[in-house]
């Protein structure tokens, strides 16, 4: 039970004692979750150094984060700056490797609240954008904190369409520098974290003017405050850009350039290169200056965005076996709200996304570290692919993680709503992430690009040879498919073969049907780009089906090489399950419409699917335990290991400064409204 | 003006006055309400101060403050129709909740209704005049919607004649309701009855909770505020604890139950009537839904005609984002439901006063299909414009999310209508208890009436047990009666499924209420069809009763997109009942997409139409004049946080920093 001890970590009065309705859940069941840990975990050895981390954290009250409630956002920045301070000495005190995975789990234990996580994102774009020289100059500067960097690229009038970028430096050969400037109110730089009161460089990302042409988006290294007094410097304004709903954390800013002038070696210059007289060479192609987008993308769905669904799964599962309302049997007490059909269609389908998407990422990461070091050395035949699946994970992830821990908020009713649950944060932290780092829509657009384009290859050269050479996530393209699905029972629903064979034919048919429309429209007479706009709508069907069918596919994989784990096994193949036929029901109309699916064929869709509803509340309390957060990263009054909901909400409430105060709005207006008898009212 | 948002508004082919005539009922009412609207915005008493810089304790403030100026005012203006007290209430308040809701909307109707004469004089005009202040205490830490689960006890003592008021445990803690944690000196209490040894269930109680004069709470009585939440940061929602709280038996609301000194329990005359305010509450919630999604909607339709983006063509300057069709696929379907939730919201309104009107002559016979309607209509809508904001706030893109665009407002204040006033999934089932019972009924060989009178023709043989039957596929695109009755035949078959899936479950299981549970997925979407056939019908009868031709046509589009989209998005319940064909399925597609491009011209008159004042969206965004981003500029510089160039966390954090190492 070393997970048990682990993840009670609040040590308040009800931490001792274990609900007995969460108990009883944990009690005699065959899934085995300190086994389903250490696979998430990736080794045993990484649970047991995770939980060393987190475990550091927990009698520390520098790092509680049950405060966060009650503070305003300039406190709540301040104490994040101050946890980034002391999580820094830790690191040196302990002597943690600069790429260990210590930093990770220390990020995750205090739930990522602390500032310059740009600050690391820009850092991690000088690695990637910057020549060695380059990187040895600024990166220890950078890394050990003695300059804070932004990452300076969306404008108030731009963002995800960078081309459309303002904000221009030009070269000016006579000096050697590049004069970085905002043209127009547009240009402002706008959203970048760390930049409104902490940065002392941006990394801005501007339109490069040099010999008379424009040469495209290019990184600049530009310092914007003084090292000395943190003032800013001339020619820069700068500063925050108001409440948003939630990142308070963030320090979101805005920047103004006025002809600022830099050096030429601050432009970063692996990919492309301004010669001292003013002559531009590139190194590859202008799509490499996006490789620190790439690296930035993976990193939210790591470190954010899918431990916030999996937090939210782990809250309302808790919070449902505690709760308690009517009942199924007019003898029986009141029933556990979970053991309703209907809680269990809302939360089962973010718990099985939790999985699916762990093991989506799984696949994605080892894709991303197979090819980031060839693209880094200018082999770029990687590049498009891991681009498509990049944008196209980052675009369904963050679109339904978001959707399901707002599933998972409205169905705790309503203390989902009290802050104190943490679910509303949750929530507004995903929210941020479908549109940052690439809007959704335009995301994915840019995958239905690729996809047409590989499909169009494929339609051109047929046979054996060109599953070969056809990207691996879209090798689907040149494999025949059944155009009816076989299945004759409920029973050969529960089939990952049968199911990854229906998504893949779904995408085919929808990128079939795009290049079909995008045929038609140009036929009679439309151009290109207005033919791809009329068909945007089901160029979005065609990424979404073709990301649903990768994400099953992965998790269809990976339970593959579970094969020897009857202990997990069967609890993961039941959610992967669920999450493939969720989605065919939800798209029915579209497998009925080309015949794959007949009538009675979803009829037993909808059978399999309920029926896998009972068996996964089973294990449901165990499958989020597994993912082994400490109380105090949940920060959570429902959601806590011993399910001592109500008290603990009881007491939270209290603590909130409103109580503590007199009312002052009492003396000044409450008063003398109730005193006011005899007057006019 | 922005020129874009000028041009927009030149291109339109109809006047956006006479659909805001019709949106209020009536020129008259536009008039009088936007009279209401320039006084409290002309009267420097109410002047607003922007609540995103404000902190919560700072929000209550003032909120408290404009509350008790408000309730003043309106009593100066006789403004006491309830039209002109909501929309005094909303424009003081921008829309957002205050303290003194529970003590105007619930406290005082309650006493109106529920008190004795007696208890009238001693409490109604008190608390009319604001000395008392009260709340509606209702929903417990532990227990919601399901009211017969509520712990709080009233155990009357005949020695004294007093009820002793009790929290028994900690999930018995009143928690939630408005105005309670630090504005009200009084609340309703929703109790257990014990008198004589017998629980007689939930009753009301008028208990005092804070001195007059020192507004200290009693002994015996812990109250405070519950701490901060999504929204409604200025809404003091508040806990009550009792302990051997007494209260003189006269405090027990008894106009219909009642229990006499020596104990004696009468029962009341009609439990039904309670129904009512239910009734009322949930079909202005139905409204709310209509409101809150044509804000999210002027707000995401204005900034994306303002907005340009990315390259339809080399070469050319950036199109406006309104002009993607991606961007109208997310935006107009949400425009055509917000007007289709607008109409659905009236027809409630007036059923509910016209209904009303019968009750008050007794007679009580229409009540159980209102209240199962509006249980599931304000499911339905709440929970289709809760998704609808939140569309409307990415389409916004990154701007969305900052409290500029106003809707993560919107958003936050509008949500917890999916859960109060009846979870909506319990309201879901509510309506399918209904559905269930009439279908019974039908089966047992007697006629229904009303909205669910499509399933008298459930016997025929329209509807064949295996569901081979082919239906009478004649969908014609162009025909709202044809559409209207396309969604009939959706609810009737799913209505017909669940109905069968419970009774084979009936025949597996011994309990009623398990096979409920197993069937209650089906159960909801046979709700959501009825409620979607009922917004699309009450959709089609508004358009017959459009004289105006300018706007019948614009209306009418909206009418094909807000039909043909639901069809294209449900195409596996159409298609998998035979209701239409695969042939028909691309035909609807196709038309939405036309009707995408014939809609974009009048895009923003028609979001001009629901005559939102700047001052109501609160947005930057969503500006009238479209200049956005000089005022988004101008917006952020009012941040607090950027009073000083250089912030004190520099020094007490950053710069040790960087010198140590």
């Amino acid at each position: 039970m070393g997970g048990r001890a682990h993840r009670v970590s609040l040590g308040d009065a009800w931490s001792r004692r274990v609900h007995p309705d969460l108990e009883s859940e944990r009690r005699g069941r065959a899934l085995d979750v300190e086994r389903l840990t250490h696979l998430l975990d990736g080794g045993a050895r990484n649970t047991a150094l995770r939980r060393e981390v987190e475990s550091l954290f927990q009698d520390d009250p520098a790092f509680s984060l049950i405060n966060n409630y009650f503070m305003t956002p300039n406190e709540r920045y301040e104490a994040a700056i101050r946890k980034r301070v002391l999580l820094h000495r830790m690191a040196q005190r302990l002597g943690w490797p600069k790429d260990g995975l210590q930093h990770h789990y220390a990020f995750r234990a205090i739930s990522g609240d602390v500032t310059f996580n740009v600050h690391d994102i820009a850092t991690k774009a000088i690695r990637s954008l910057g020549s060695e020289e380059q990187i040895a100059k600024w990166a220890p500067l950078s890394e050990t904190y003695r300059i804070i960097v932004t990452f300076a690229q969306t404008e108030l009038g731009h963002g995800t369409y960078l081309q459309g970028l303002e904000t221009e430096a030009t070269y000016d050969a006579a000096t050697q520098e590049f004069v970085i400037h905002s043209p127009t109110m547009t240009a402002t730089k706008w959203w970048p974290g760390d930049l409104g009161r902490s940065a002392t460089h941006a990394l801005v990302m501007a339109q490069l003017v040099c010999s008379g042409a424009r040469q495209g988006i290019h990184g600049f290294m530009v310092p914007i405050r003084s090292l000395r007094d943190h003032s800013l410097l001339p020619g820069i304004a700068a500063g925050n850009i108001g409440p948003n709903m939630d990142l308070e954390n963030a320090d979101n800013g805005f920047l103004r350039l006025d002809h600022v002038r830099v050096p030429r070696e601050n432009m970063l210059n692996r990919f492309a290169q301004v010669l001292p007289d003013g002559t531009y060479i590139r190194f590859g192609i202008a799509q490499n200056n996006y490789l620190s987008m790439v690296v930035a993308r993976v990193d939210i769905l790591v470190n954010g965005v899918l431990p916030a669904l999996q937090k939210a799964c782990v809250i309302a599962t808790r919070y449902s076996v505690i709760r308690r309302q009517s009942r199924l049997r007019p003898s029986d007490p009141e029933t556990k709200i979970l053991d309703y059909q209907t809680q269990q269609q809302k939360l089962f389908l973010p718990l099985a996304m939790s999985y699916a998407f762990h093991f989506q990422l799984a696949s994605l990461r080892e894709f991303f570290q197979n090819s980031y070091v060839n693209i880094l050395n200018k082999d770029i035949s990687l590049l498009p692919e891991l681009h498509a699946l990049t944008t196209g994970t980052k675009a369904m992830m963050s679109d339904f993680c978001t959707h399901g821990a707002e599933l998972c908020r409205r169905a705790c009713g309503g203390h989902g709503y009290s802050k104190l649950s943490a679910l509303p944060s949750l929530v507004t932290q995903l929210m941020a992430s479908c549109t940052y780092e690439g809007e959704n829509t335009v995301l994915y657009l840019q995958l239905a690009r690729f996809l047409v384009k590989n499909y169009q290859r494929a339609q051109q050269v047929a046979g054996p040879t060109l599953q070969k050479s056809l990207p691996q996530s879209v090798a689907y393209l040149a494999t025949p498919h059944l155009t009816k699905c076989p299945a004759q029972r409920t029973a050969d629903f529960l089939s990952p073969e049968l199911y990854t064979m229906a998504w893949a034919h779904m995408a085919t048919r929808l990128i079939e049907d795009s290049v079909r429309h995008l045929q038609t429209l140009r036929q009679s007479g439309a151009d290109q780009h207005e033919a791809w706009d009329q068909t945007g709508i089901i160029l979005l069907q065609a990424a979404k089906a073709h990301c649903y069918y990768l994400t099953v596919k992965s998790f269809k994989e990976a339970l593959e090489k579970l094969d020897n784990e009857p202990a997990i096994q069967p609890a993961l193949k039941r959610l992967c399950d669920l999450f493939a036929l969720h989605g065919i029901l939800t798209d029915s109309g579209n497998f009925l419409y080309d015949g794959f699916l007949s009538g009675p064929q979803v009829d037993m869709v909808r059978t399999a699917y309920l029926d896998l509803l009972l068996l996964i509340r089973k294990d449901a309390i165990l499958l989020t335990d597994a993912f082994d957060f400490t109380d105090q990263c949940l920060n959570s009054a429902l959601g806590c290991y011993d399910g001592n909901v109500y008290e603990r909400l009881f007491h939270w409430a209290q603590m909130s400064p409103n109580n503590k105060s007199q009312n002052p709005a009492y003396e000044k207006y409450i008063g003398p409204l109730i005193q006011s008898r005899g007057s006019k009212l | 003006m922005n020129p874009d948002l000028r041009r927009e508004r030149a291109a339109a082919t109809f006047d956006p006055e006479l659909i805001t005539y019709l949106l209020d009922c009536g020129p008259e009412k536009t008039r009088r309400r936007r009279e209401i609207e320039n006084m409290i915005l002309n009267d420097p008493d109410f002047q607003h101060e922007d609540y995103n810089f404000l902190t919560r304790s700072e929000r209550y403030e003032v909120a408290v403050k404009k509350s008790a100026i408000m309730v003043k005012k309106m009593r100066e203006f006789g403004i006491a129709d309830p039209d002109e007290i909501m929309w005094f209430k909303n424009f003081v308040h921008r829309g957002r909740p205050e303290p003194l809701d529970l003590h105007l909307g619930m406290f005082l109707p309650t006493l109106l209704h529920q008190a004795t004469a007696e208890q009238q004089e001693r409490f109604f005009m008190p608390a009319w005049n604001l000395e008392i202040t009260g709340t509606y205490a209702q929903t417990e830490m532990g227990h919601g919607t399901h009211l017969r689960g509520l712990e709080t006890t009233a155990t009357y003592d005949p020695k004294t004649q007093e009820f002793i008021m009790n929290s028994p445990t900690v999930t018995s803690i009143k928690w939630w309701p408005g105005g309670l944690g630090k504005t009200s000196n009084h609340a309703v209490v929703l109790a257990q009855l014990i008198t004589q040894g017998k629980c007689y269930g939930l009753h009301a109680f008028i208990v005092p909770i804070r001195e007059m004069g020192t507004h200290r709470p009693f002994p015996g009585i812990t109250v405070g505020d519950i701490g901060p939440k999504f929204g409604y940061e200025e809404m003091d929602n508040g806990y009550l604890k009792m302990d051997n709280y007494r209260i003189p038996r006269e405090n027990m609301l008894m106009k219909y139950a009642q229990v006499k000194p020596d104990g004696t329990y009468v029962k009341p005359v009609s439990n039904k009537l309670t129904y009512g305010t239910m009734v009322f509450v949930r079909s202005y919630l139905v409204g709310e839904a209509a409101r809150s999604l044509s804000k999210a909607c002027t707000i995401a339709i204005r900034y994306s005609a303002v907005r340009r983006q990315s390259e339809i063509k080399p070469g050319e300057p950036e199109p406006q984002v309104l002009d993607f069709q991606t961007q109208q696929y997310k935006l107009f379907p949400i425009l055509a439901t917000a007007y289709a939730f607008q109409f659905v919201g009236s027809y409630m309104k007036e059923t509910y006063y016209r209904i009303n009107e019968s009750i008050g002559q007794g007679d009580l016979s229409e009540l159980p299909e209102l209240h199962a309607l509006t249980a599931g209509l304000k499911a339905f809508t709440t929970w289709t414009a809760n998704t609808g904001i939140e569309e409307c706030r990415l389409a916004c893109g990154g701007h969305g999310y900052s409290h500029c665009s106003g809707i993560p407002n919107i958003y936050v204040t509008f949500t917890p209508a999916c859960t109060f006033e009846g979870e909506n999934t319990v309201m879901m089932l509510q309506t399918a208890r209904f559905l269930m019972k009439s279908y019974d009924q039908v089966r047992s060989g007697k006629l229904v009436c009303g909205l669910v009178s499509y399933l008298n023709d459930l016997p025929s043989q329209r509807i064949q047990p295996q569901q081979v039957a082919v239906w009478p596929t004649k969908m014609d695109i162009n025909s709202p009666d044809s559409l209207t009755e396309i969604y009939k035949l959706r609810a009737a078959r799913l209505i017909d499924v669940a109905a069968k899936n419970l009774q084979t479950e009936v025949s597996h299981r011994k309990s009623r209420e398990e096979a409920w549970n197993l069937t209650s997925v089906d159960l909801v979407r046979a709700s959501e069809a009825h409620c979607h056939y009922v917004v699309v019908k009450l959709f089609a009868d508004k358009l017959l009763k459009i004289q105006e031709k300018s706007i019948q046509i614009v209306l009418r589009n909206l009418f094909f997109l807000y039909s043909l989209y639901g069809i294209s998005q449900k195409a596996g319940d159409f298609l998998q009942g035979n209701i239409v064909t695969e042939s028909q399925i691309t035909q609807a597609n196709q038309r939405v997409l036309e009707l995408l491009t014939v809609i974009r011209p009048n895009a923003v008159a028609l979001v001009d139409a629901f005559d939102f004042k700047d001052e109501t969206l609160g947005s930057v965004l969503g500006r009238y004049d479209g200049n956005v981003y000089e005022n988004l500029f101008e917006w952020a510089k009012k941040s607090p946080l950027n009073k000083t160039e250089v912030h004190e966390s520099y020094y007490k954090h950053l710069k040790p920093l960087q010198s140590k190492l």
